[in-house]
């Protein structure tokens, strides 16, 4: 771009344009230029627009009763609440389903990362190839496969598939029996807490002392004990204050309980199962990056197979696992909005499909959306970097 | 004394140890651990893998053309699948609600496209030019004889032009042509515009006046990159065409409305055909835009540096679907009146800048891996920043990053099933439509495995692709 | 450098292609030579598209009087499928230039979206739908049902108040779009469908088994069906509203499409004004004086349109009721035209 005219200067110096620095001012100036340009005649279009249409900007409309209901509400809610209360249940919904589905696809993750590199050769085989098929189908496809084609499908709360009726699965969904306190059980809650600074203190002490004097104390078992016992002792010293909530049959559908709705299930299973095929990959080529002279010590130290993995393995391939392990955690609480196509009741059907169309603030109510979006991604990025700084692997 | 110590003949291998027994042995049944793990998965084997092939292939309902086939089946007590539903509808899973007449262009235009990508994707299948003079005569006699001389001169004029210019201008940059190299890119310049300005005259005069406008600005552009990238390969030929002939061929052959062809209007467009546009033009606009976003994050220039890594993590941060939304309910607004947009395009807008990203921080990490010693280089010839980046830099680094390219195109393939969100029928919204046909209510499951197996099938490819592009390109492998 | 110039050269040639925005619609439309309606689509009865790929439908049927009215020629209307979530936007951005779509007419889409809507096409209600095995047989039995609905519609909010309203509770079960509601209630998932009873007519002729549902006979709020168009051009608002009124005007007078070119010699001044035999009343519009014998001609009138998409002998099978001319009972009304 500098052939366009040479710069008439008397002077021998050379042309300004040739100058690397001066060019890159020029070319910044002319991007940014551009960018004001494009972005001020789309904002001018957009109050322009809005302004012809009679829209009102601005965020009041947040403080004016939504008229809708939710189908799942982790807190109250009803049809009088504001469009801020909405948005509230939207968020939770969304964070609910990501939560399950962190936690599920965690555990099944490792466990396909594990078995594909087991000695057996036929597990090993199947794993590879329940991850070949899952992960190249659209997760989109398998939502909607377990939602329409598996769970709408079932038979309707009168004929519910029934488990010694305590639990029922019917096409409304999964019903539970749900836990009812009553005064008293806070004893419960308080011992697990105090369970849990014991064993901190605990595991503190016997590291310690394994250090010290080399001998192991069997820190996990009483952990456990601990984590079990206390609870349970302090809830027989409370008489039990506590008791179920059987789902019953009422009506058109069941009363009483915990509804697991069909399109959490659909939504919490696919997450699950797809997710957990990149989580698996990643465990695999995590543990393959540990060196093979480091189990090969380990044995020949004669710790059991077991021991390896726990003491020497999984600790050095989580370095190498952790930061793709919570990227893959972004991604997923990201397809968590495709709760969108069954009806489940996440932030982006709320707030960004029903709130969108009853109050008519588009512009609004997507910034509002993305920037949920980014900050929860902001926030596992924060906590990625940490992880980095405290456990990468330091001037070898 | 001495003794002589004889070695004993070495003992043969255990025989357990060996052959097929010995493979069983240490691979399955080693120790009791292994062996109730190989019992378990033989156990869960035997309760999926035989329901599932009786479902899907030995009860299933194969032969017929109406739903009663099914129906009758399912009363003879037969639990299988009615593949009759997917034979039905296999033209609408294939090309939408494309009209049946219109069809052709849609396969002639895949046709071309097939055609022109073989060289660039199988070279090895190739190898020298006379085979590929070879194929590429029958392809065009092929297209004579199945569609006629129009589209088969086109055809030929597309595939044989790269040899015609590659011989044409061998050894010889047009820049050097000149002593003045202002004299030179003037020329180049003019010529582009004369070109350009007689190809929409021409085509504007005699033909039509919706074409002439692209159609000009293509012929410009192309001679504009015939003139200053001096001493293409015949590849790089190719790749030029495909990103600046083919899209205007294939925008026109699709949507029609000149030279005679009926318009079709993107809201018939579907089925698998909409995905493979989706996905294609996806990834087509979605590689040039990433990898001047990976340039500008890694730019010296801190405007366009702060520009880049803002949209970029921006990007990555939202979910596709909130993008998607945003193309179709805000962006009108951003227009002025009467200006629109295609709801087609829109969504294509969204899924290539969306996809950018991505890719950006792909390209961005074998850009970190280039050796600082190939910069140093290029900049001690003198060469400028966009030639050092294009004919030095880029070539090596999207050699690097193949995989990460190939991953990200398979994201983005399994991602074109979000168009269903906003209305548009790919391959799974018509699934999804054709189940809330009357005629054939509760088929759900045969859709969705239709489309899932056709999902598969592509995806699965392109990973292996990738694998094989790997081990071909990738410097630790050469 | 020279990707520079590609880049300029490349944008100013595509502003110069973008440019050229027109004032009036109704030139903006003459120009392009078709009307673009916006219409649902998948609505059997008000717009979807037959096996030949033909639409036909009570809405399909305005966007063609509007199209004969403009340019003596019903087949200029081009109809674009629009999702309900993105109507409005196309209506306001101007990719359509008629929204057809049964929108019901509210005080606040009407004065706070930016479209003004030109009358009413269709009287309708909101109803509810349920299969037949529950036993139901008035709304006031709902009480803690599952119901389906369309995400973001007057209905949602109609439904609200209505169980608030009747003290009973229920649980929603929203989607996207109007087809996945129908196709899920029919797999049981939901005990009661609700939106317009056109709409649950038209939707119960998709299910598997129509006769296994019934409409039940509450109508829980009002729903006046009808066009919309870009608030700010008058005339263009005015040739949509009195499209509308031809048609019901005609069938007041008594023309229908097969009589229309008899009436021409009618001595009756209301028709002959209708018809412009000696006036030039589409003038004021900026259109012909033969403006409304067009949309009858081409199209027929209101009573003529209804019964082809909508009426008893169709597989809606909905009666005139409310939609029955002034005359005969009904409340369907248009000013006259003089």
């Amino acid at each position: 771009m500098s052939k366009v005219a040479r710069s008439e200067t008397q002077h021998p110096r050379r042309n300004l344009l040739n100058d690397p620095r001066v060019r890159g001012w020029l070319a910044q100036a002319l991007v940014l230029m551009l960018l004001v340009i494009v972005a001020g005649y789309a904002l001018y279009n957009i109050a322009h627009n809005l302004n012809k249409a009679g829209i009102t900007t601005g965020f009041a409309f947040l403080s004016s009763p939504s008229g809708f209901d939710i189908s799942q509400t982790l807190v109250d809610y009803s049809s009088r609440s504001t469009y801020a209360d909405a948005f509230v249940v939207g968020i939770l919904n969304t964070l609910l389903v990501s939560i399950l589905g962190i936690v599920s696809s965690t555990i099944l993750g490792f466990f396909l990362g594990i078995i594909r590199l087991s000695p057996n050769w036929l597990i090993s085989k199947m794993a590879e190839a329940y991850t070949e098929i899952i992960r190249n189908i659209p997760l989109l496809l398998q939502i909607l496969f377990w939602y329409l084609a598996i769970l709408t499908p079932l038979p309707g709360p009168r004929l519910a598939m029934h488990f010694s009726d305590i639990a029922f699965l019917c096409n409304r969904g999964l019903q539970i029996p749900k836990p009812i306190f009553e005064p008293g059980f806070i004893a419960t809650p308080v011992a697990f807490l105090g369970a849990v600074i014991l064993s901190i203190f605990l595991f503190r002490w016997s590291k310690k002392r394994q250090l010290q004097t080399g001998r192991r104390f069997p820190d996990y078992s009483i952990a456990i004990a601990l984590l079990v016992g206390m609870p349970l002792v302090a809830m027989m010293l409370t008489g039990f204050p506590l008791h179920w909530e059987m789902p019953v049959l009422s009506g058109f559908n069941f009363a009483g309980g915990i509804t697991v709705l069909p399109e959490l299930i659909a939504l919490w299973l696919s997450l699950t199962l797809y997710s957990a095929t990149f989580i698996g990959e990643y465990v695999r080529s995590g543990i393959m990056a540990v060196d093979k002279g480091q189990r090969d010590a380990a044995y020949a130290l004669g710790h059991r197979p077991w021991m390896i993995y726990r003491l020497i393995v999984i600790p050095q391939a989580m370095r190498v696992v952790t930061p793709p392990l919570i990227s893959q955690y972004l991604t997923l609480v990201k397809n968590s909005s495709l709760a969108v196509v069954i009806g489940y009741p996440d932030l982006i059907h709320v707030f960004a499909g029903t709130a969108l169309n009853q109050s008519g603030q588009a512009v609004e109510i997507i910034s509002i959306t993305m920037a949920v979006y980014l900050i929860i991604s902001l926030f596992i990025s924060l906590i990625m970097n940490w992880y980095n700084k405290k456990y990468a692997l330091r001037g070898l | 004394m001495s003794e002589t110590w004889i070695p004993s003949p070495s003992l043969p291998s255990p025989k357990l140890d060996s052959g097929y027994a010995g493979w069983v042995k240490n691979n399955l049944f080693s120790t009791p651990g292994n062996l109730l793990l190989t019992l378990l998965s033989i156990a869960l084997l035997v309760l999926t893998v035989p329901p599932l092939l009786r479902w899907g292939i030995l009860d299933a309902t194969w032969l017929g053309d109406s739903r009663g086939v099914c129906d009758e089946a399912a009363q003879g007590g037969s639990t299988g699948a009615c593949w009759v539903f997917v034979k039905v509808r296999w033209g609408v899973f294939l090309y939408g609600f494309y009209p049946l007449v219109e069809r052709w262009r849609v396969n002639f235009t895949f046709f071309v496209l097939a055609v022109a990508l073989f060289p660039l994707f199988a070279p090895i299948l190739l190898g020298t030019t006379k085979r590929k003079m070879v194929l590429y005569l029958l392809a065009a006699i092929t297209v004579l004889f199945w569609l006629g001389p129009i589209p088969a001169t086109f055809i030929a004029c597309y595939l044989f032009a790269p040899f015609a210019l590659d011989r044409l201008l061998q050894g010889k940059p047009f820049l050097e042509l000149f002593g003045n190299q202002v004299v030179a890119v003037l020329t180049g310049i003019g010529s582009a515009l004369l070109v350009g300005v007689i190809s929409y005259y021409g085509i504007f005069l005699y033909l039509d006046e919706k074409a002439a406008g692209a159609i000009g600005l293509t012929a410009l552009v192309l001679t504009l990159f015939l003139l200053f990238i001096s001493r293409l390969t015949a590849s790089g030929w190719h790749w030029v065409f495909l990103f600046t002939v083919y899209p205007v061929f294939a925008f026109f052959m699709l949507v029609g409305d000149i030279f005679g062809l009926p318009l079709v209007e993107t809201h018939f467009w579907g089925g698998l055909f909409l995905t493979l546009v989706v996905a294609g033009s996806g990834m087509a606009t979605a590689l040039p835009i990433g990898i001047l976003l990976a340039l500008g994050r890694r730019s010296d220039l801190p405007v366009i540096k702060v520009l880049c890594v803002s949209f970029i993590e921006f990007v990555r941060g939202v979910p596709l679907v909130s993008v998607l939304f945003m193309a179709s309910v805000m962006f009108p607004l951003f227009l002025p009146e009467n200006v629109t947009f295609n709801k087609l395009l829109r969504a294509l807008v969204g899924i290539a800048f969306f996809y950018a990203a991505y890719m950006a921080e792909v390209i961005r990490g074998g850009l970190q891996a280039i050796p600082k010693g190939q910069y140093e280089a290029a900049m001690a010839l003198g060469w400028p920043y966009w030639k050092m980046m294009s004919l030095i830099i880029i070539p090596q680094t999207l050699r690097l990053v193949i995989p990460g390219l190939a991953n990200n195109f398979l994201s983005l393939l399994k991602d074109t099933t979000l168009v269903a969100v906003i209305g548009l029928l790919d391959l799974l919204g018509v699934a999804k439509a054709s189940m809330a046909d009357k005629e054939w209510l509760g088929f759900t499951k045969e859709a969705y495995i239709f489309a899932a197996i056709v999902f598969w099938i592509f995806c699965f490819a392109i990973s292996r692709y990738s694998v094989y592009l790997e081990k071909t390109y990738h410097p630790s492998h050469q | 450098m020279n990707v520079f110039k590609t880049l300029a050269v490349a944008s100013a040639v595509s502003v110069c292609m973008a440019g050229s925005a027109v004032a009036s619609t109704l030139d903006a439309v003459k120009e392009k030579g078709y009307v673009n309606i916006g219409v649902s689509g998948k609505v059997i009865g008000f717009s979807a598209p037959d096996a030949q790929g033909k639409w036909t439908g009570l809405d399909v049927d305005f966007g063609r009087a509007v199209a004969a009215v403009i340019f003596n020629d019903p087949e200029k209307a081009r109809f674009t499928p629009v999702a309900f979530k993105e109507a409005f936007t196309a209506l306001q951005s101007g990719e359509i230039d008629i929204l057809s779509r049964n929108t019901t007419w509210t005080y606040q889409r009407d004065t706070k979206l930016g479209i003004d809507f030109v009358g009413t096409i269709f009287y309708d209600g909101q109803g509810f739908m349920v299969k037949k095995s529950l036993g139901v047989t008035s709304a006031k039995d709902l009480n803690g049902a599952s119901v389906c609905t369309q995400a973001g519609t007057t209905t949602e909010l109609n439904l609200s108040d209505y169980f608030v309203s009747k003290g009973m509770a229920y649980k929603p079960v929203v989607y996207e779009s109007a087809d996945e509601a129908t196709v899920i209630y029919d797999t049981g998932r939901c005990d009661v469908y609700t939106t317009d009873t056109s709409g649950l007519a038209a939707r119960r002729s998709t299910l598997g088994n129509p006769k296994d549902n019934i409409i039940l006979p509450e109508i829980i709020s009002k729903e006046p069906l009808g066009p919309a168009v870009r608030q700010g051009d008058q005339q263009w608002s005015d040739i949509a509203r009195w499209t509308l009124f031809a048609m019901i005007n005609a069938e007041e007078l008594g023309i229908t499409s097969q009589n229309v070119d008899e009436m021409m010699k009618s001595k009756n001044p209301a028709i002959q004004r209708f018809l412009g035999v000696d006036t030039n009343y589409g003038e004021f519009m900026g259109l012909t004086a033969d403006w409304a014998y067009r949309v009858i001609k081409h199209v027929g009138n209101y009573g003529e349109v209804y019964d082809r998409n909508v009426g008893p002998a169709t597989v809606l099978g909905l009666e005139r009721g409310v939609n029955a001319l002034w005359t005969n009972g009904g409340i369907m009304y248009a000013p006259p035209i003089r």
